[in-house]
């Protein structure tokens, strides 16, 4: 290939200034492409239309009843599994349930590390090894204003805490979400720093409350909720509840949750329900539960303040949020 | 042919958005947060018909087709038919479903008047929401002055100059769409490029206009000399 010097090129071979100038040729173009954006626009909103509820999975055999349920009134299977903030299959809440279909959750592999004696890899299977699964309906309140009643099934996260073996230099714990671009189309997008990233301090990890989810309504856990292996903190905004956990990191620093890191000055560490603290764009005070018109007081701790509210005695919780 | 074949058709599709909205409720064909869905559908409409009417002037420069103007009035109005089922969306399923307290009722004086306190403080405390309502104000005097005996009564060229209004309209709009999405900037950011083309463009045109004045400007002037 030949590479001419800049002393090799004529004159007459750079563009006429006057042809380069023609800028109505260049509004003719830019409209053209302004029209396409707006097309795409208009299409790209109308394809996501068809949300689609999940097949129904496997049954869970054994699971048993929970004192920590709510007996309020359940959302449907076709609201949870339709209407899901998981950015790794597009930020549309219907995007999951059409782009998680065939998502691959067998065989899963959790990663053990940091701060604990028994280090390396666990498929399932371990994981599950010895648990009582338990059905735990809870409140799940999103830091967008919505929330539902969902029938999980899990086991408490503290019971794998201490297969773990964490050593006194353990004071937090740090969750990662699967990064596989290949089965996971959301992270073409830039939109959140991936692998998502989220965080307990060790005595919320511990608290009987916090479960790891392995299921819903009795079944295998959708996709689109975050299969196969997924967090549940009642008492926190959904954005903590990570959703298809590949790694646990047993740590002394407090993690950079990613939403955090997203947005510092509207999504904490913390994130506990406060209806006293407002979103700096939308007040927190209230909340509209699924399949209703009215919305609902939004309560402390998401109403498991009698449970947790010690957790945090002492701390400022505007500046905590 | 305007009269009763293009323009109507227009019009029909112009109200498609809304039919469609109606039908996706009543049939349940929206997603398990209808009322959501109801508030951004109506805020995207208005977006989209605000581009529309931007794009008419620079599109009739563009291809020379003078016949485009007669459809600017129609489709600025539908931006404002949809900017106003927008903000009475956030009135009813927003402001009035979060009161929680309807001491007297629901249609009563003391829910009026929370319900006016409710809105007030939100357009006051939220930039975002301040933004979208000034957006929707802008619109307010450009449709009371939409009418032929409006024209006439302000004349030609106070009422071009009124309705250039509608340029601070298409800024705002963008900017509250930003304002209020989560991370994802994409959707408004693609809506900002489609803005600020139209008025780019419209700035293009002004200089060139300037331009040929300035180079007609000293003809003019030896021509009165030599008289």
């Amino acid at each position: 290939m030949l590479i001419k010097h800049a002393s090799d090129i004529r004159s007459s071979d750079i563009t006429n200034q006057k042809l380069y100038l023609n800028r109505r040729e260049f509004i003719r173009a830019a409209s053209g492409t302004a029209a396409a954006v707006a097309t795409g626009l208009a299409l790209g909103d109308a394809w996501v239309e068809a949300a689609t509820p999940a097949a129904h999975g496997r049954k869970l055999e054994g699971v048993k009843k929970s004192s920590f349920s709510t007996d309020e009134k359940q959302n449907k299977w076709e609201e949870i599994t339709t209407y899901n903030n998981y950015y790794e299959f597009g930020i549309d809440k219907d995007s999951p349930s059409m782009l998680a279909r065939n998502f691959k959750t067998e065989p899963w592999t959790v990663t053990v590390d940091g701060e604990c004696a028994k280090k390396g890899s666990m498929n399932l299977e371990d994981v599950l090894k010895g648990e009582t699964l338990e059905e735990r309906v809870y409140r799940h309140r999103c830091v967008e204003r919505w929330s539902m009643v969902i029938p999980w099934i899990g086991f408490p996260l503290a019971n794998f805490i201490k297969k773990c073996e964490p050593t006194a230099k353990a004071k937090y714990i740090e969750f990662q979400t699967l990064n596989d671009g290949k089965q996971m189309p959301g992270l073409r997008s830039s939109v959140l720093r991936w692998p998502y990233v989220e965080g307990l301090r060790m005595d919320e990890a511990m608290h009987p409350l916090t479960i790891l989810v392995v299921g819903l309504y009795g079944e295998v856990l959708p996709n689109q909720d975050g299969a196969p292996l997924r967090l549940a903190v009642p008492w926190k905004y959904g954005f903590k509840h990570i959703k298809s956990i590949v790694r646990v990191k047993f740590v002394e620093k407090q993690p950079l949750n990613t939403w955090q890191d997203q947005a510092s000055n509207e999504y904490g560490f913390y994130a506990n329900v406060n209806p006293t603290v407002d979103h700096p764009r939308w007040s927190q005070a209230t909340e509209r539960r699924i399949g209703e018109f009215l919305m609902r007081k939004t309560l402390m701790f998401n109403g498991y303040g009698d449970q947790v509210a010690s957790l945090y005695n002492g701390m400022d919780l505007r500046k905590n949020y | 042919m305007f009269r009763f074949g293009l323009k109507p058709l227009v019009f029909v599709a112009s109200l498609a958005p809304a039919g469609w909205l109606v039908w996706a409720i009543l049939t349940g064909n929206l997603s398990a947060n209808p009322l959501s869905d109801l508030t951004n559908e109506t805020g995207i409409w208005a977006l989209r018909f605000v581009c529309i009417t931007l794009a008419i002037t620079p599109l009739r420069r563009v291809t020379g087709w003078n016949q485009a103007i007669k459809f600017r009035r129609m489709t600025g109005l539908f931006a404002f038919f949809y900017g106003t089922l927008h903000f009475l969306t956030y009135v009813v399923v927003d402001r009035f479903a979060s009161l929680v307290d309807f001491p007297d009722g629901y249609f009563a004086w003391s829910t009026a008047r929370h319900l006016g306190a409710a809105i007030w403080e939100d357009i006051y405390k939220r930039p975002f929401i301040t933004i979208g309502f000034t957006a929707w104000m802008t619109m307010l005097p450009l449709t009371l002055t939409s009418t032929a005996g409006m024209i006439r009564r302000l004349g030609g060229r106070a009422w071009n100059r009124l309705h250039k209004l509608v340029y601070a309209t298409g800024a705002l709009v963008v900017v509250h769409y930003w304002w209020l999405v989560k991370a994802d900037i994409s959707r408004p950011a693609a809506y900002g490029v489609v803005v600020a083309l139209l008025l780019g463009s419209r700035l293009y045109w002004a200089r060139l206009r300037t331009a040929r004045a300035t180079s007609a400007a000293p003809a003019t002037a030896t021509l009165q000399r030599s008289r």
